[in-house]
């Protein structure tokens, strides 16, 4: 069984278009999804594509508009403040600016304590103090780091505390939020290590949140694409990433920089900016930059549909097998 | 042999904070020749930027050029007054920002900025200014050209806000352009657009560009040629295919290791340690602490830069075979 189930996940955000004037802007369109314990989903997509918005509904840091999210057998988006405490405990989240996550005023140590506190995990100074020092050493921080303010460490030390913050709560699911967009690459590799044991050794379940798709391939056995607010693709990593089959999937991997940009295949080079969640046509919110858009495509909605075993594509076209080969 | 267009020498960039003199630049040496995009790579904090702001002669104190020179188009900047700099500054070199949308001014439209630029830099005004405006705009490619005039800043994309920046940055026709992550808080479809153009505008304009970025990928992209830096160093230079295929520096191939790949498990190889602190700096070379080849000369000599190859330097005692 699942441990994270959801379905039909929407949220709609009123917007001012004028002094009297609402339009819902809609961050997340129907999102269903499924995580197992100690499997990683990837979500990708590019700014204001929805990824955030979805791991915090799916938290319940914000609540969605539409939907169901089913965590460890039990319906989160109907529970009150009251019942939903104890579960909040179990889903965590690391965000993208550790500096910006951390309290600066705290030492790091006191920050990995509270939650210890909050939830009564333990009970008396010296527990806490050993539950903090032993959480130091799972992400490979030194126990004198503890009395240390967040502006006294690097940007990978700080992300370590806000990842100790998050396991000290004894989670069953992490939403890791762009986890290392903000570090350089050297140090980006030791820490998607971490994130890698840990997992291993918790049995963690991980909602891995990224742009970027080299390291989502390497965190994530499966993968979802979004593109303003819907998902439009789903499949293996390694082979939604080698055969993308969704136009925007295809930009989005042809896109990345290469090595050897002389020795690739042509590239898909799509035109134009994602726009805005407001302005939506009925159809595929990607049809206007889509190089293979017919009026259908502008016209009908576009569910995900099964393409192969365990790969979804939200593209009638693709579906079809009207979409030319790939890689082209 | 013709003198590059752009010739730094042993720059040196120094700090002053309350904890002593930070050395920020150690004699960085790099050539920018006429129509040539070179990129210059490195982590947070190895000084890529105050290399740019250098050239430029926008640092501010306590930041000040302690050594070396900066020659453009056979002119010493450095010793340059500056009322000249400041023709030098648009005309010259132009740069372009990581944020397009704070680098531009938000309480005017874009159309306003290119008319107060080109009115100040080649007196242009009324009917030619819009016409040169307009046509800045589609040498950018910017789409609804008449449109984007009259906008601001927060009614454009980050896309069309970077493509608004490098018109303004071409409006006075510089021979080198200096873009300081100008791709990085893009998307990648995006970036890619913005990638392609520069290299357009390199063809069709003969604009020398001097690529400055973090991301390895993006310099593979773009530039014909590399600079590495590290620790406020230039550690390797070389072709960007020969330094993708066969970097010499330590440093070079630990950085191409640590990055996540595409379809290759796991995710990179993280180098140890961190970047040294400025104000602490090691002896030796700046990177043998967290070097698999350091042997003891490494922590005793200064490296200077060795010349393997044609095109190639390398500051390495014991470099890669």
């Amino acid at each position: 069984m699942s441990l994270l189930a959801v379905a039909a996940l929407s949220k709609t955000y009123p917007v001012a278009t004028g002094v009297f004037a609402r339009r819902p802007l809609v961050a997340v369109d129907r999102a269903s999804l499924q995580l197992r314990e100690g499997e990683t989903l990837g979500l990708v997509g590019e700014s204001g594509s929805g990824k955030s918005t979805l791991a915090r509904c799916i938290l319940q840091l914000e609540r969605p508009s539409g939907g169901t999210v089913t965590f460890g057998g039990r319906e989160l988006t109907t529970l009150a403040g009251r019942e939903l405490r104890p579960m909040r405990r179990l889903l965590q989240m690391v965000f993208q600016d550790p500096a910006a996550s951390l309290n600066p005023r705290l030492r790091v140590g006191y920050t990995v304590a509270e939650p210890l506190r909050l939830h009564g995990l333990r009970a008396g100074p010296a527990a806490v103090r050993a539950r903090v020092d032993e959480l130091f050493g799972w992400v490979g921080l030194p126990p004198r780091h503890v009395d240390r303010y967040p502006h006294q460490l690097s940007g990978g030390q700080q992300q370590r505390v806000a990842i100790a913050r998050a396991l000290a709560c004894e989670p069953r699911l992490v939403a890791l939020d762009e986890p290392t967009s903000a570090l350089d690459v050297s140090v980006q590799a030791a820490l998607l290590a971490l994130l890698r044991d840990l997992q291993a050794r918790l049995g963690l379940a991980y909602l891995f949140i990224s742009h970027d798709l080299a390291v989502v391939s390497a965190m994530a056995r499966r993968v979802m694409v979004m593109y303003l607010g819907q998902v439009v693709e789903e499949g293996p990593t390694g082979e939604l990433l080698a055969r993308p089959r969704h136009p925007y999937t295809r930009a989005l991997v042809s896109a990345v920089p290469r090595d050897t940009p002389w020795a690739e295949p042509a590239r898909l080079v799509v035109t134009g900016e994602p726009g805005s969640a407001l302005a939506r046509p009925p159809g595929c919110r990607f049809a206007p930059r889509c190089p293979w858009a017919v009026a259908r495509c502008r016209d009908e909605p576009q569910p995900l549909r099964p393409i192969d075993p365990g790969h979804a594509v939200a593209c009638w076209r693709a579906v079809a097998g009207e979409l030319p080969a790939w890689p082209a | 042999m013709t003198t590059p267009l752009l010739q730094v020498r042993a720059l040196t960039v120094e700090f002053g904070t309350p904890r002593g003199v930070a050395r920020v630049l150690t004699g960085v040496d790099l050539d920018v020749d006429r129509g040539e995009v070179v990129g210059l790579v490195g982590e947070s904090g190895c000084g890529k930027s105050v290399t740019a702001l250098a050239i430029l002669r926008l640092l501010r104190p306590p930041g000040r050029i302690t050594g070396g020179s900066v020659a453009f188009d056979g002119r010493e900047l450095t010793t340059l007054p500056e009322s000249e700099m400041r023709r030098v500054r648009g005309r010259g070199i132009a740069m372009i920002f990581q944020a397009p949308r704070e680098s531009l001014n938000p309480v005017l439209s874009v159309g306003a900025q290119l008319g107060l630029l080109l009115a100040r830099h080649d007196g242009l005004g009324g009917r030619a200014a819009t016409r040169r405006a307009l046509q800045l705009c589609e040498m950018v490619e910017l789409p609804d050209p008449e449109r984007v005039l009259r906008a601001y800043p927060h009614e454009l994309s980050g896309g069309m806000c970077q493509r608004a920046m490098i018109a303004l940055a071409l409006a006075c026709r510089p021979a080198l352009l200096v873009a300081d992550e100008a791709t990085t808080a893009l998307d990648v479809t995006v970036q890619l657009q913005i990638l392609l153009l520069l290299r357009r505008l390199r063809d069709s304009l003969g604009l020398a560009l001097l690529l400055i970025t973090h991301n390895l990928g993006v310099v593979a992209e773009a530039c014909r040629r590399v600079a590495v830096m590290y620790a406020g160093e230039i550690v390797e230079t070389a072709p960007a295919d020969e330094l993708f295929a066969a970097p010499r520096h330590p440093y070079t191939r630990r950085l191409l290791a640590a990055r996540p790949r595409i379809g290759a498990a796991p995710a990179g190889d993280p180098i140890p340690g961190s970047v040294p602190d400025p104000l602490n700096r090691p002896t030796g070379c700046a990177f043998h602490p967290r070097c698999h080849r350091a042997q003891s000369r490494c922590a005793e000599q200064h490296p200077e830069p060795a010349v393997p190859s044609a095109g190639r330097a390398v500051r390495c005692h014991y470099p890669e075979p």
